[in-house]
C-alpha cells in the first residue's frame, strides 16, 4: 500500500490496528516479545509512514527519501508489519520471525531487511546516526529529512544529550526527534527510575523546536507533522509524543508485566478481538 | 625550557613550530624544525577528497593535534569538529556512511578505541558501514599524560570485532599507502598511529595490501613479527644482531585483522624460532594475534614481547620504551636472550 491518494485518519487508525494485532501474531511466533513499546507508538508509526514520509517503497536506495531510525529498536516488531504492508518485502517473510536464519530479529538489522534505513538495539545511539545522515544531506545537496524514535527511558543514555547538542550547533532542521513519551521503562515510571521530565523544557534549552502532542490522537499527530519546518538548516525539531505504554489492549496498558511478554491460549484470542474492535477510552487503574 | 618540555607541548599543539604555551619563546625559535612525518593525515586525506567527493573528515577538538585541519583548509565544508564527545562522532560517522559518505574520524586512541569500542562494533563494523576510525597517539606514545591517556589495549579490544579490519600504521608513507587502500576497502576500518614523530620506515610510500604482511628482512634464525611504532626498533635491532651473523627475517605486520596467517605460516616453516613486537599490552594484541595461527602448526620457540599486563609508570616516551625494552637496544636485548635460551 503505497498510494496515498486515499488515505485518511480512518485508514491511519486501521494501519494502526494492524501494527498492533501483527505485533501480537509475531510474538507468538517467538515466544516473547515487546508489545506495549510497540502498542505506544502505534499511531506515531502509522502516520509517519502511510502519510508524512517521503518515500517510495520500490526505491528503498533512493538517495533523495525521507530515512527513518527506530533508535528504541525493541519496537521494530512494529515497524516490520509496516515495511511488509508497503511493498518492502513480502508480508510471508514474517512467518519467519525470529527462526533460526530469519531477517527479522527481535532488534532489527540493516543488512537484511529491506527498507530499513539503520540497525539499532542498543538504545541511546540512533540520534547520532541521524545527525550523521542529516549532515550527509547537507553536504550532498540533497533536502531530505530524518526522523529518529527515541524512548523515553532511552534519553538518559548521555550519547543522546551529545547528539542533541551536535544537532544544534550544525543547525539540523532537518533532523526530527519523535519521542515515545509512553511513561515507562522495565523498572517503572521514568519518573521513579530516573527523571526526564521537564522534558520539553530539555529539549528547548538544548536549541531544539518543541511540540508537544497526544500521540495516539492521529489528527493531533498529523497536525504535529503538519507543523514541522522544510529546509535544511535552522533549529532541529522534536515532537514529543505523550502516549500509553501498551495502548489499545487494557491488561497491558501502564503494566509492568508486560514489557516483554507472551500471550497464549485464549488469552491471544481474546487480545486479538479487543485490538480488532479498535482504540477504547483509556482508563487509568484506581490509585491504590 | 628543555627540548624534552617542547615535544610533549606539541601533542596537543600538532606542531613544534611557531606560537607556545611557554613564556620563553626564545628557546623554541631555537630548536631545529622538527617534522610530524605521521601526520600528513589530514594533508592527505584533503588530497584524496579533490577527486572523491565521499570522503568527508571528522575530529573531537583535536584538530590541531592530529592535523586535520589540514584538510579543513581545504575543504570545510566536509569537516565537522564534533567537541568533547567521541561517542557521538563515531556514531554520526557511520550515520554519514549509510547516506554515501566515507568518514574518517580521529582523536586520541584512548578516546576513539576504547572510549568508542562499542560504538565501532555496532554502528560501524556489525552495519558493514565504511566509517576509518583513527586513533592516534596510540601505545603510551603520550608518556607522563599517563594511563587514561595511553591505548594499550586498543588492538586486543578491537580485534576480535567480526567485519573490522584493524591496522596499523608505521610511518608517513605508510600511513598514506593506507589512507589511499581504504577508500574503497570494504566495511569498517581502525588504522592506529603513534603520536607523530615516528621513526621513517619506508622512503616511498610502500605498495600495500591491507591484509597482507610486509617482509623487510630475510633470514633464517629468527622472525620477528613488528607492528606500528615497533617496525622501525625492530629493524635496528635485526641489524645490530646480523652483525653476528645472526639470520633475522622481520615482517611488519601492519594489520591485525584480518591477520596475514599465510605469512605467519611461512615464519613458522622457514625460520627457527617466532617473536612478537608491539607497543601493546602483551595480553591480546599483535602477540595473541600470531599465537592463534601458531596454536594449529607444529611447536616451534615463540615469544611474545611488548608492554607487561599492568599499568606503565609514567614518563617521557623515549624513557618509557626504553624501560620496557621497546627502544632498538630493549628489543636487540630481549631477542638475543629468546635466542639463547632455545
Amino acid at each position: 500500500m503505497s498510494d496515498r491518494s486515499n488515505v485518511n485518519i480512518a485508514v491511519l487508525e486501521d494501519r494502526a490496528k494492524l501494527i498492533r494485532t501483527e505485533t501480537v501474531r509475531l510474538t507468538r511466533i517467538a515466544g516473547a516479545g515487546h508489545y506495549s513499546s510497540t502498542f505506544s507508538c502505534a499511531e506515531i508509526l502509522s502516520a509517519l509512514y502511510y502519510a508524512q514520509m517521503r518515500i517510495e517503497p520500490s526505491r528503498p536506495d533512493w538517495e533523495n527519501r525521507d530515512r527513518f531510525i527506530m533508535s528504541k529498536g525493541h519496537a521494530a516488531i512494529g515497524l516490520y508489519p509496516v515495511l511488509a504492508d508497503l511493498g518492502y518485502f513480502d508480508p510471508s517473510e514474517l512467518d519467519t520471525y525470529t527462526r533460526l536464519g530469519s531477517k527479522y530479529g527481535d532488534h532489527p538489522d540493516m543488512k537484511k531487511v529491506r527498507g530499513l534505513d539503520f540497525s539499532s538495539g542498543s538504545l541511546g545511539h540512533g540520534l547520532s546516526v541521524g545527525v550523521g545522515m542529516a549532515l550527509a544531506g547537507r553536504v550532498r545537496g540533497l533536502d531530505y529529512k530524518t526522523y529518529v524514535m527515541l524512548g523515553d527511558g532511552e534519553i538518559s543514555e548521555g550519547q543522546i544529550w551529545e547528539a542533541m547538542s551536535a544537532a544544534n550547533h550544525f543547525q539540523l532542521g532537518h533532523l526530527v526527534i519523535l519521542l515515545d513519551r509512553n511513561g515507562l521503562s522495565i523498572d517503572g515510571h521514568t519518573e521513579e527510575v530516573m527523571a526526564i521530565e521537564p522534558v520539553h523544557d530539555r529539549f528547548a534549552s538544548f536549541g531544539w523546536d518543541v511540540q508537544r502532542v497526544d500521540g495516539h490522537d492521529l489528527e493531533a499527530v498529523m497536525a504535529a507533522f503538519g507543523n514541522l519546518k522544510d529546509g535544511t538548516t535552522g533549529k532541529p525539531q522534536a515532537i514529543i509524543f505523550d502516549t500509553i505504554k501498551g495502548r489499545g489492549v487494557k491488561r497491558m496498558e501502564m503494566s509492568l508485566d508486560w514489557h516483554v511478554g507472551n500471550l497464549v491460549g485464549d488469552d491471544y484470542d481474546d487480545v486479538m478481538a479487543e485490538l480488532d474492535a479498535g482504540l477504547q477510552p483509556y482508563e487509568p487503574e484506581p490509585a491504590e | 625550557m628543555t627540548t624534552e618540555m617542547q615535544n610533549e607541548a606539541e601533542i596537543f599543539r600538532g606542531t613544534t613550530e611557531g606560537k607556545t604555551t611557554f613564556k620563553d619563546a626564545r628557546s623554541v625559535r631555537g630548536t631545529p624544525k622538527q617534522g610530524m612525518p605521521a601526520f600528513v593525515l589530514g594533508e592527505e586525506l584533503a588530497e584524496m577528497a579533490k577527486s572523491d567527493d565521499r570522503i568527508v573528515v571528522a575530529t573531537a577538538d583535536l584538530a590541531s593535534a592530529n592535523r586535520t585541519n589540514d584538510f579543513k583548509a581545504v575543504h570545510p565544508e566536509r569537516f565537522f569538529d564534533f567537541g568533547i564527545a567521541e561517542k557521538n562522532m563515531i556514531t554520526a560517522a557511520a550515520g554519514m556512511a549509510a547516506c554515501g559518505m566515507v568518514p574518517y574520524v580521529a582523536t586520541f586512541a584512548s578516546f576513539a578505541a576504547i572510549l568508542g569500542a562499542e560504538q565501532i562494533r555496532t554502528d560501524c563494523a556489525y552495519p558493514r558501514m565504511p566509517v576509518r576510525v583513527i586513533g592516534t597517539h596510540s601505545g603510551m606514545s603520550m608518556g607522563f599524560y599517563g594511563s587514561s591517556h595511553h591505548a594499550l589495549e586498543d588492538l586486543g579490544m578491537l580485534r576480535c570485532v567480526a567485519d573490522l579490519t584493524v591496522i596499523c600504521a608505521t610511518d608517513a608513507n605508510h600511513l598514506r599507502a593506507i589512507l589511499r587502500k581504504s577508500a574503497d576497502h570494504p566495511g569498517a576500518m581502525y588504522i592506529r598511529l603513534g603520536r607523530g614523530r615516528d621513526p621513517v620506515v619506508y622512503d616511498e610510500v610502500p605498495d600495500l595490501e591491507i591484509g597482507k604482511a610486509i617482509r623487510l628482512r630475510e633470514g633464517s634464525d629468527i622472525t620477528l613479527i613488528a607492528t606500528g611504532s615497533q617496525v622501525r626498533a625492530t629493524l635496528d635491532a635485526a641489524d645490530a644482531m646480523a652483525q653476528d651473523g645472526i639470520s633475522v627475517r622481520v615482517v611488519d605486520m601492519h594489520t591485525i585483522s584480518p591477520l596475514d596467517r599465510t605469512e605467519v605460516e611461512a615464519a613458522a616453516r622457514e625460520t627457527r624460532a617466532i617473536m612478537t613486537v608491539e607497543e601493546h599490552n602483551m595480553t591480546g594484541g599483535l602477540g595473541s594475534a600470531v599465537a592463534d595461527v601458531l596454536v594449529d602448526l607444529p611447536r616451534l620457540p615463540f615469544k611474545k614481547h611488548g608492554v607487561p599486563d599492568r599499568f606503565v609508570e609514567v614518563g617521557p616516551p623515549a624513557a618509557l620504551y626504553n624501560a620496557y625494552k621497546l627502544d632498538a637496544p630493549g628489543v636487540e636485548e630481549v631477542a638475543r636472550a629468546f635466542l639463547k635460551g632455545i
